[in-house]
């Protein structure tokens, strides 16, 4: 595991490229490429005209574009050709999101009030409107093989969702959704699913086929705050429904009915569970070493808790909006096998739960709150930093906690893999850098333990 | 009646007196105070007869006395005291055989009444001693009565007061059930005001997005612009095509062909997997029909009516059509044929199985402890005449030491003697020392063999519990190869459906910690050898590191079976550039130490018992 230097990022922006080469962090007005391949760091640096507030690459990885939210502007740079350039101007209708095309030729652009979405197309000179879309929480959806998307829309006092052929923008359907108030929409990975779901104030999950029937509805309970989140599985069987009640409710794509209920209690029980507990490493050579090492924060392992364990909960205010309970954060290895949680009103723990078993599979109790966990895309491996200056992960053969090196406190607020899974970007508030995890004879730490136990 | 017992009572011993006394204390009646003043003076006078006879009769009064006895004893029917008067105006005289009988009848009668007395009062006691008890028990009973009485108000109040409680709560639930309806009214209420309020304030927003909408875009824009250096191609090399009917319809075509494409390919994998569920299904079928029929045949017979036929169906419905043919045939036909011909033989195999676990759980107790037994009792047997042995050995010893210390003290008694001796003694001595000598080997020597016995019964012991595990799992073995299937078809099936986590659960298990197995095994031999070697009675001159290096021997292969990782997983961590790891090993390599743990203490167990 090598860390590089640390480079300058401002907004926490930090975006690796789909092909996994390279890796786009933006500076206060420029953009900073960095080839995560080879040992040389920076690749290219493109000054952009304002500070970057939005930063995406195209799918095939040529086209990088940084939008600028206050002035409305969006630029567009080539990987190729640096002298290449593009620079869309949204005027006084102002921009508040921007986004790609899955073909890396188009790009979306929603106006301020979301009164239309512009699509700005860089082979011709065509642009296409689409009006009416919706302000909500994920609204814009594109299939994974980028055929279709799937847009919410507000007409009248009523969601509906249209569905467009990416190739050239023509509407293929376009249906209205039984919900008081969508709050999002998203593909399955086969793209023949489209999973809707209603505002947390209602507990409601539609599933409509890719020709606009409605497959099934799906609401677990009535009068109280709904879902908080939602995952499909990459192999588009299980739809994982977190809610505001603290569980994860499993669909199944055969009859979309509910498979199972994990729940997230505090305290567990059940012998088969494993708790990995962070602990602080007690400092070692305190009397040989006099502070020699500039103070940093102490070390932590893991340490395996016998349970019954419970779990350091969290009294959320109950009078305040956004209230700190459910589950706030889902997602499925890309195996499929594993599902890592996080109960909002227990912030020091990951579940990861068994797909196959259905039943929890091992707690990771850390020592503060997590800010963010992510899979490795190639291996069931989950990243998780939790605002310290250590990164954790996290393997079916165990787990570590890895110190970022480097002088002051790095603190990693998030963090992100390439495609690849061979490295680690770790964002903190104004700096990122990367973390390698392919060692010289071709096998990363964890592997190696992995095949020791 | 008072009176005449009275007068009679004087010429009676003074024990009768008294008990007289005591009975009339007792028992007073009215008729009887008479007398008691009587006996009262009595006593007193005793001594001078006479003169209590002389208040009675006296020298003046004797026929008048004697006439008022005769009168008297006549009404009791005594005959007469008279003599027979030949006259009447004659003077009768007194018969004096005739009073002495009289006496003799009165005092016969005084005695047997006071008998009667006496049983009378000793009745009249007990009686009264009944009476106390059962009034004593009456008044016990009375007590216990008002204490459950008691006891009873208190439980009724309690009740009662339960009852007040159960009703106050009841009111409470129903006004709690008010109000949760009360509430969800008022969400219901509130819930639709909003949506009413939201879609208000919507349609003001769309009012104004619209005017924002018209002002916005309407003005043409001139900054609404892109600048681009010079168009890219698509990615796809094609150019843009127009928007016609014509694309529209091969949009539908696409999205149908994609949906259709998803439908094949998830009906391609149920139908994989149905094939495989069949195939499963046909082979332990036909499994448990070659495992049935054979030898199961006569239970089959036995149970013909119910259980005899779901082979009998199987086996004549496929002379018709070729068994892989029905296979192919959709479900419908052949589901409920199937069904109930697998139920049926499960059942058979179900209770064969029992059966089966039944003889052998029996087998195993009996074998088991029926050698055990033996072996133990060979032991005891085989210690107790070596015991003996040494016993008789040791005295045999001790005789000697006596005989050579008298030797040696007759010895001392008389130098004279001992001079001449002396010559002797030391040849004796040699002797002597050369015996001692052949004492000890001998000794030795029983020891020995002692000690090889008791190794030869560990030995025993533990081929015996080595074989008994063999066999069972050999059995088990047997029973296996009979039902199992081939698990990589199983397995082929990895795109598991919706369904498969929780069918596909046990084979998982299995292959997901598949290390844990030989620990366990390994444990459980180890448990049975320190068992084994505590079962036998630890006597005091056994030298244990025989059996103690068997054991060890048993544990160090355990230790072999392990990856040499496992028992220091903790320990891995590797210091990459100059970051610190900290490593926290998944349980499996705990279970390590722990088989190790249990190993050492199962080790120092075993010595314990050895040491004397």
């Amino acid at each position: 595991m090598n860390f590089s230097e640390v480079f300058k990022l401002s907004n926490q922006l930090c975006k690796f490229s789909p092909d996994g080469k390279y890796l786009s962090g933006p500076g206060v007005s420029a953009l900073l490429i960095v080839s995560t391949t080879t040992h040389v760091p920076i690749l290219q640096l493109y000054s952009c005209l304002d500070q970057i507030q939005h930063v995406e690459w195209s799918a095939d990885s040529l086209f990088i574009l940084c939008a600028m939210y206050k002035r409305g502007l969006v630029q567009v740079w080539s990987l190729e050709q640096p002298e290449w350039h593009c620079r869309i101007d949204e005027g006084s209708a102002g921009l508040v999101a921007s986004c790609w095309s899955p073909d890396g030729r188009h790009i979306l652009n929603t106006t301020e009030f979301h009164l239309r979405i512009t699509v700005w197309s860089l082979c011709t000179k065509s642009v296409s409107y689409i009006k009416y879309p919706k302000a909500c929480q994920q609204g814009i959806t594109f299939s994974r093989d980028g055929r279709y998307l799937a847009l919410a829309e507000r007409r009248d006092c009523k969601d509906y969702v249209s569905i467009f052929v990416c190739s050239d923008w023509q509407l293929l359907r376009h249906f209205d959704t039984d919900t008081q108030d969508l709050a999002g929409i998203e593909w399955a990975p086969n793209g023949c699913v489209l999973a809707a779901w209603d505002t947390c104030l209602e507990y409601k999950v539609l599933l409509y086929s890719l020709d606009g029937r409605l497959l099934a509805t799906y609401c677990a309970y009535e009068w109280s705050l709904g879902i908080k989140s939602v995952a499909w599985s990459p192999s588009s069987q299980f739809l994982a429904v977190g809610s505001y009640d603290g569980k994860v409710r499993i669909l199944n794509h055969v009859t979309w009915k509910m498979l199972t209920e994990f729940g997230h209690p505090a305290a567990i029980s059940d012998p088969r569970v494993v708790v990995y507990k962070e602990a602080e490493k007690s400092p070692r050579g305190a009397l040989g070493r006099p502070a020699c090492p500039p103070p940093r924060a102490a070390e932590s392992k893991y340490e395996i808790a016998a349970v019954p364990v419970s779990l350091q909960t969290l009294k959320p205010a109950a009078d305040r909006a956004n209230p700190k309970i459910g589950v706030g954060a889902l997602a499925f290895s890309p195996d499929s096998y594993f599902l890592a949680t996080r109960n909002d009103n227990v912030p020091n723990a990951v579940w990861v739960w068994d797909m196959q078993k259905l039943r929890l599979f091992v707690v990771l109790e850390q020592l503060g709150p997590v800010r963010s966990f992510q899979w490795d895309p190639q291996q069931p491996r989950l990243a998780i930093c939790s605002g310290g200056s250590k990164v954790y992960l996290w393997s079916p053969a165990g787990c570590m906690s890895v110190q970022v090196p480097g002088e002051g406190d790095f603190q990693v607020l998030s963090l992100c893999w390439p495609v690849t899974g061979d490295a680690l970007a770790l964002l903190s508030k104004d700096h990122f850098c990367l973390c390698f995890l392919e060692t010289e004879d071709g096998a990363d730490a964890l592997g190696q333990l992995g095949d020791h136990t | 009646m008072g009176d005449w017992m009275t007068v009679t009572d004087p010429g009676l011993c003074s024990e009768s007196k008294n008990i007289s006394q005591y009975t009339s204390e007792t028992k007073m009646s009215p008729s009887s105070l008479y007398s008691q003043q009587v006996l009262c003076s009595s006593i007193p006078l005793s001594k001078n007869v006479h003169s209590f006879f002389s208040a009675f009769c006296t020298e003046e009064n004797i026929e008048q006395s004697i006439s008022y006895l005769d009168q008297e004893l006549t009404t009791f029917g005594f005959p007469s005291l008279y003599e027979e008067s030949k006259g009447k105006e004659t003077k009768r005289e007194l018969n004096i055989v005739a009073v002495l009988n009289c006496m003799n009848e009165l005092l016969v009668r005084q005695r047997k009444n006071l008998l009667a007395q006496e049983n009378v009062e000793t009745q009249n006691l007990k009686l009264g001693s009944d009476m106390d008890h059962l009034q004593s028990c009456y008044a016990k009973l009375k007590e216990q009565l008002e204490t459950s009485r008691r006891e009873m108000i208190g439980l009724q109040e309690r009740d009662r007061q339960l009852q007040c409680k159960n009703r106050n709560l009841h009111q409470l639930l129903k006004n709690e059930k008010d109000e949760v309806q009360k509430l969800q009214n008022i969400i219901a209420s509130r819930a639709t005001q909003y949506n009413h309020d939201m879609k208000r304030k919507e349609r003001e927003y769309n009012k104004l997005k619209e005017r924002l909408h018209q002002l916005v875009m309407n003005k043409k824009d001139k900054k609404i612009a892109m600048e681009v250096l010079n168009y890219v191609g698509r990615a796809d090399g094609k150019r843009g095509s127009w928007r016609t009917g014509k694309s529209e319809a091969r949009n539908e075509d696409e999205m149908y062909k994609i949906l259709l494409n998803d439908y094949e390919y998830r009906q391609k994998q149920i139908l994989t997997e149905n094939a495989e569920l069949k195939k499963v299904l046909q082979q332990m079928k036909k499994e448990m029909i070659s495992l049935l029929s054979p030898q199961k045949q006569k239970p089959v017979e036995k149970a013909d009516d119910s259980t005899g036929t779901g082979i009998s169906d199987v086996e004549e419905d496929p002379g018709e059509l070729s068994r892989e043919s029905i296979w192919d045939l959709s479900c419908e036909t052949v589901r409920e044929q199937l069904t109930n011909s697998i139920r049926k033989q499960w059942r058979i195999l179900k209770s064969h199985v029992e059966k089966l676990d039944n003889q052998v759980s029996k087998v195993h107790l009996e074998g088991f402890n029926d050698e055990d037994v033996i072996s133990r009792q060979d032991h005891e047997e085989e210690t107790e005449k070596l015991e003996l042995e040494i016993q008789q050995c040791k005295e045999m010893i001790k005789t000697q030491q006596q005989l050579l210390q008298q030797q040696l003290a007759t010895a001392c008694d008389d130098d004279t003697t001992s001079l001449l001796r002396d010559c002797y003694l030391l040849e004796e001595k040699e002797r002597l020392k050369e015996e001692w000598s052949l004492f000890k080997e001998q000794k030795k020597n029983f020891e020995k063999e002692r000690q090889s016995f008791t190794e030869a019964a560990i030995r025993l012991g533990l081929e015996r519990k080595a074989f008994e595990e063999e066999r069972a799992s050999w059995l088990k073995q047997q029973f296996l190869n009979m039902t199992t299937f081939d698990h990589q078809n199983s397995e082929n099936v990895r795109l598991f459906s919706a369904f498969s986590g929780s069918s596909d659960r046990d084979n998982l298990t299995v292959h997901s910690r598949p290390r844990q197995k030989p620990y366990r095994v390994s444990n459980g031999s180890l448990v049975c050898t320190s068992k084994l070697t505590k079962s036998l009675p630890a006597s005091p001159t056994t030298d244990f590191c025989q059996t103690r290096s068997c054991v060890s021997e048993h544990s160090s292969i355990n230790v072999l079976n392990m990856p040499p990782e496992e028992t220091r997983p903790n320990q891995v961590g590797g210091e990459c550039a100059n970051q610190k790891w900290s490593v926290a090993s998944r349980p499996g390599s705990q279970e390590g130490c722990c088989s190790e743990c249990s190993w050492t203490s199962t080790n120092s167990h075993v010595e314990k018992d050895g040491l004397p």
